[in-house]
């Protein structure tokens, strides 16, 4: 703690004293719960924002040691090798079924999935729907970056139209390939869902955003209030074929016309 | 009385060079160097000469948390 030189009559006047009596007060480190490790993810990814935002929430909540993710198959597939709260894995696309399980057997715990467009929109929406449609008390974290990463740059259901992509080579046209799944806006056709929120990460004030909806987002499930789902505009420079600011700009500029940023549904404020 | 300033740490074991610190930062305190490192990574860099404010946009952007903010309060003896 401070020990105050001030007025002890040593030291030259006008002259800055900076030794031991120096007080640090850390503004900003790394969170506890994100492991030591250099992720796999690329220079400029959102994924590694969004991992430590969700390290960041459950320490200020203080639900660390009662945390259990879902990783899903894409490349958040390692997301337990970096985030230091308990995980277990589900075949791809099934994230939901698995928390469903754990949430119901585990009342106690904080259970989440974090999935991809692909593991959410494609393989698992049917997982998807059901769990929303049941009101299941768990978080879901959908990280949307409307394409394939993992696989290397094939089209997603979130691809935008006219985007180009490994599999979409022209720019992804409706007539063959249909339009970009807006996801909140489905789920909020159903009853149950109490939360649903579409966000980004591609300026500071979107990081802050983000953070406080996915703080929201499990406080509804530590209340029991239910299902909730943060829907994440996540930039992949690497498969957008961008550098990382051009990707953030891109998002701001164009993808936001196709997924409007927004709180979709948010019961409690209704209430 | 006391004198404050902020001490921004890059730790680049950590960081992948992606730059977004260096756009968003109001001051211009950051840069990427020139030389890539033993990882093959231009690294973020601090630039000695430039004050940062604490104003934590760089951090805040960063997907690596690779960036670390302290506020230095010295008393000031006169
Ligand atoms: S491929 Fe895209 S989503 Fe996957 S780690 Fe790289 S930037 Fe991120
Ligand atoms: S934002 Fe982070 S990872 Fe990117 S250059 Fe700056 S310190 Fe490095
Ligand atoms: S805290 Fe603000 S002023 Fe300081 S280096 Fe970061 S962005 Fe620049």
């Amino acid at each position: 703690m401070r020990s105050g030189n001030a007025g002890n009559g040593m030291g030259k006047k006008t002259t800055t004293k900076r030794t031991e009596s120096e007080v640090k007060r850390v503004l900003y480190e790394r969170p506890r719960a994100l492991l030591d490790v250099h992720t796999h993810y690329c220079a400029g990814c959102g994924h590694g924002t969004m991992h430590r935002l969700l390290a960041e929430v459950l320490e200020e909540l203080g639900v660390l040691e009662q945390a259990i993710g879902v990783a899903p198959v894409g490349c958040a597939v390692l997301a337990y090798d970096y985030v230091d709260i308990d995980w277990t894995e589900a075949a791809h696309g099934r994230a939901p079924a698995v928390a469903t399980g754990l949430k119901r057997v585990h009342p106690d715990k904080v259970v989440f999935t974090y999935q991809g467009d692909g593991d959410l929109a494609s393989i698992g929406m049917a997982e998807t729907i059901h769990a929303a449609n049941r009101g299941e008390n768990i978080t879901v974290i959908f990280i949307n970056n409307a394409i394939y990463g993992m696989t290397q740059g094939q089209m997603a259901p979130t691809t935008l139209i006219g985007q180009k992509t490994k599999t979409t080579p022209r720019g992804r046209d409706p007539e063959t390939t249909g339009y970009p799944l807006k996801v909140c806006e489905l789920l909020d056709q159903l009853v149950a869902p109490v939360l649903l929120a579409r966000t980004t990460v591609v300026t500071p004030k979107h990081v802050r955003q983000t953070k406080a909806l996915l703080k929201k987002a499990f406080q509804c499930q530590m209340e029991n209030v239910g299902y909730s789902l943060i829907e994440v505009l996540s930039p992949c420079p690497t498969y957008w074929h961008m550098t990382p600011m051009e990707a953030y700009h891109f998002i701001e500029q164009t993808v936001t016309d196709s997924f409007p940023l927004g709180v979709i549904r948010d019961v409690k404020d209704r209430a | 009385m006391s004198d404050k300033r902020f001490e921004v740490t890059i730790l680049t074991h950590f960081c992948k060079g992606c730059g977004l610190c260096v756009e968003f930062c109001p001051e211009g305190k950051l840069y990427i160097e020139q030389k890539p490192d033993m990882r093959g990574i231009q690294a973020a860099a601090v630039r000695a000469d430039v004050d940062c404010t604490g104003c934590l946009q760089c951090a805040t952007i960063c997907p690596d948390a690779a960036i670390e903010i302290v506020r230095v309060e010295a008393p000031v003896s006169t």
